[in-house]
């Protein structure tokens, strides 16, 4: 079967991809200058014993090659390592900042998704008029937006009206549920809006050139000679249609959304992954960054492949 | 959208070296928003070129209070150190500009040989080279960047390199694509009859073909290397004293520029980035229209009711 093939074939290259991510993050680290035992054997009078005792301790004294076996082996065992920061174990650590950056990016995203195809099908339909020009260039002015001046910005702008920084209130302890909830709400909203913005840019843009391609096709032709109405003509005929380059865009752009987050959680000093990543490179915790980075690219295999499987369930004609 | 516009829009690739090379240019004139962006983009380098005799005052020297207010002598204020901003605008956008148009050199050589090997030699060679390409379209630049630049330390030189070779991959495939067609061109197989070498075909006659892909690709190499530069920058990843656009930024976030309600020391060096990428973003985007084949459908505009070229689509394209 020709289906079960391209299936196989697609989460086979997911599977050798994470086998190179994961040997490229080997690698790196092991570029990085010095090793563990170089910073901790900068003691006075550190003698070559002390050195090599330190050594045999981290595996150094083993080759490269076995160093990379028991690293895979570790890993697989969801063993990431230390952090230098906290002596918590790595992946503990990313644990709950992915918990924490999950709710912020999901509702982000779902404002651009639900605002960008709406723009982005309106600037199609509207092409050539005021309207088109209107959407097309906000799209476009938040799309070249960096996105971390595009926080400072709202910042700015929502100072005093809405709290710029961290997670919860910390002054509220042992709140009743519903005001935590508010908290909670208050915090997220810029963070998530300036997300939101950002995508909604690319999304809108990404939406509208599918939608214009699809009304270019001959059956939108038939169904304006069969004098269907407009909005069943865009809704039934084309959006369905467009929706195919659609989702596979939108399901490739959501595993760099985790990346992006990086800079959005450092403006607003929201405790998830993005944060984890920039405290790692301040105080150069190496391990915390390897883990950071490994599941980073995880997540962009990982999406990679479900925008795949999305598109071939969606098209099934599709096989290479 | 004129007749001629798109007759010479189509026209392009057939024609001599000569007009080949006014294809820029005459892409340019068509578009009016995209001609715009190509002006603006002009004066900013001529800006950056002319830094040290145009900037008003000293780089490293305080010239008023901290954060002082936007006045007739310092027209956008001061920043932390009581340096005026204009000037820090002027050498931030040389030292943005550099980095941006380096690194897309780096990954412009990178991705054009991979691009012109793997799409001329094909088979074996092509089928490893896309396989390479792939993994590096899978992993994520900004995190990889981040942690590349976080091993080897903060310099010009490391962020340059860095941004150079993970761009290249969208490069090489657009690039492929195009040497894949022009390979199987009656001329080239002539050209091959004839006893034309390798390096003659690819030089003289496959790398004049990509070429204009290859600089709408560059322009738009350039916006995301000049984001990606601000975005390192304001992680403290960039050489601390080299002060590009995204240096300075971070710098006004850092000196808290907001809570002293100093706008002018974060507002414009943002302004300035974002209309930078705008006009990367606009200018390689309209090149690569008039080019790529695939967008030179009719279009129905479904509110005019009627067909419409989209090529050169004027102040609409993206």
């Amino acid at each position: 079967m020709r289906g079960t093939d391209y299936v196989l074939k697609r989460v086979g290259f997911a599977i050798v991809t994470v086998f190179v991510a994961v040997t490229i993050n080997f690698v790196l680290f092991r570029l990085a200058p010095g090793t563990a035992v170089t910073n901790l054997s900068r003691v006075p009078h550190a003698t070559q014993q002390l050195r090599h005792a330190l050594e045999v301790e981290f595996g150094l004294d083993k080759s490269k090659w076995q160093q990379y076996v028991i690293y895979l082996k570790q890993l697989a065992h969801g063993n990431l390592g230390v952090s230098y920061q906290n002596q918590q174990p790595v992946s503990t650590n990313l644990r709950n900042d992915l918990i924490n950056t999950l709710p912020m990016v999901t509702l982000g995203t779902v404002f651009a998704i639900v605002f960008g195809t709406f723009t982005g099908v309106i600037a199609a339909w509207r092409r050539g008029t005021k309207t088109e020009g209107l959407t097309v260039g906000s799209a476009l002015g938040f799309y070249a937006m960096p996105t971390h001046w595009l926080g400072l910005m709202l910042i700015i702008i929502f100072a005093g009206v809405l709290p710029t920084a961290g997670m919860t209130n910390e002054f509220l302890l042992n709140p009743p549920f519903w005001t935590h909830v508010r908290d909670l709400a208050s915090h997220i909203f810029l963070p998530a809006l300036t997300l939101g913005l950002v995508l909604y840019g690319e999304y809108t843009l990404i939406v509208r050139s599918a939608m214009l391609e699809t009304l270019g096709e001959d059956y939108i032709l038939t169904a304006r000679a069969k004098g269907l109405k407009p909005r069943t003509i865009v809704r039934t005929h084309a959006l369905r249609n467009a929706m195919l380059p659609i989702t596979t865009l939108i399901a490739l752009s959501l595993g760099y959304i985790v990346a992006g987050a990086i800079l959005i959680e450092t403006v607003f000093s929201w405790p998830g992954i993005g944060r984890a990543v920039y405290n790692a490179v301040l105080q150069r915790d190496y391990p915390m960054l390897q883990g950071a980075f490994l599941v980073l690219t995880l997540s962009v295999i990982f999406f990679n492949l479900v925008a795949d499987l999305l598109y071939f369930k969606l098209d099934p004609r599709i096989t290479e | 959208m004129s007749e001629g516009a798109l007759a010479a829009v189509a026209e392009a690739p057939l024609e001599t070296g000569t007009s080949r090379r006014g294809f820029v240019l005459r892409t340019l004139r068509h578009q009016r928003v995209a001609l715009a962006a190509a002006l603006f983009l002009a004066a900013v380098t001529v800006t950056a070129v002319l830094a040290p005799w145009i900037a008003p005052y000293p780089l490293h020297e305080q010239v008023g209070p901290v954060f002082g207010h936007p006045s007739s002598q310092h027209l956008l204020g001061l920043d932390d150190g009581g340096i005026d901003m204009v000037t820090l605008l002027i050498w931030g956008l040389r030292i943005s500009l550099v980095v941006g148009f380096a690194a897309t050199f780096v990954s412009m050589v990178i991705g054009g040989i991979v691009g012109v090997v793997a799409g001329y030699f094909g088979g074996g060679i092509d089928t490893v080279l896309m396989r390479i390409t792939d993994y590096f379209l899978v992993i994520p630049d900004v995190p990889l960047m981040i942690v590349v630049a976080a091993i080897w330390g903060p310099s010009l030189f490391h962020i340059i390199i860095v941004i150079g070779i993970l761009l290249w991959t969208s490069t090489a495939r657009v690039i492929r694509a195009q040497v894949k067609s022009v390979r199987e061109r009656v001329y080239v197989k002539r050209a091959r009859a004839l006893g034309a070498g390798h390096t003659r075909i690819v030089v003289r006659h496959v790398l004049p073909q990509v070429a204009p892909l290859l600089i709408a690709s560059t322009v738009l190499t350039i916006a995301v290397a000049i984001f990606d530069e601000t975005a390192l920058a304001f992680l403290g990843l960039s050489d601390p004293s080299a002060i590009s656009l995204g240096r300075i930024i971070e710098n006004a976030f850092e000196r808290a520029a907001i809570s002293t309600g100093a706008w002018w020391a974060i507002v414009p060096p943002g302004v300035l980035v974002a209309l930078l990428i705008l006009a990367c973003s606009l200018v390689g985007g309209a090149l690569e229209d008039a080019l790529n084949p695939r967008l030179r459908v009719a279009h129905l505009s479904a509110r005019t009711f009627r067909l419409r070229p989209l090529v050169g689509r004027g102040k609409d394209a993206v």
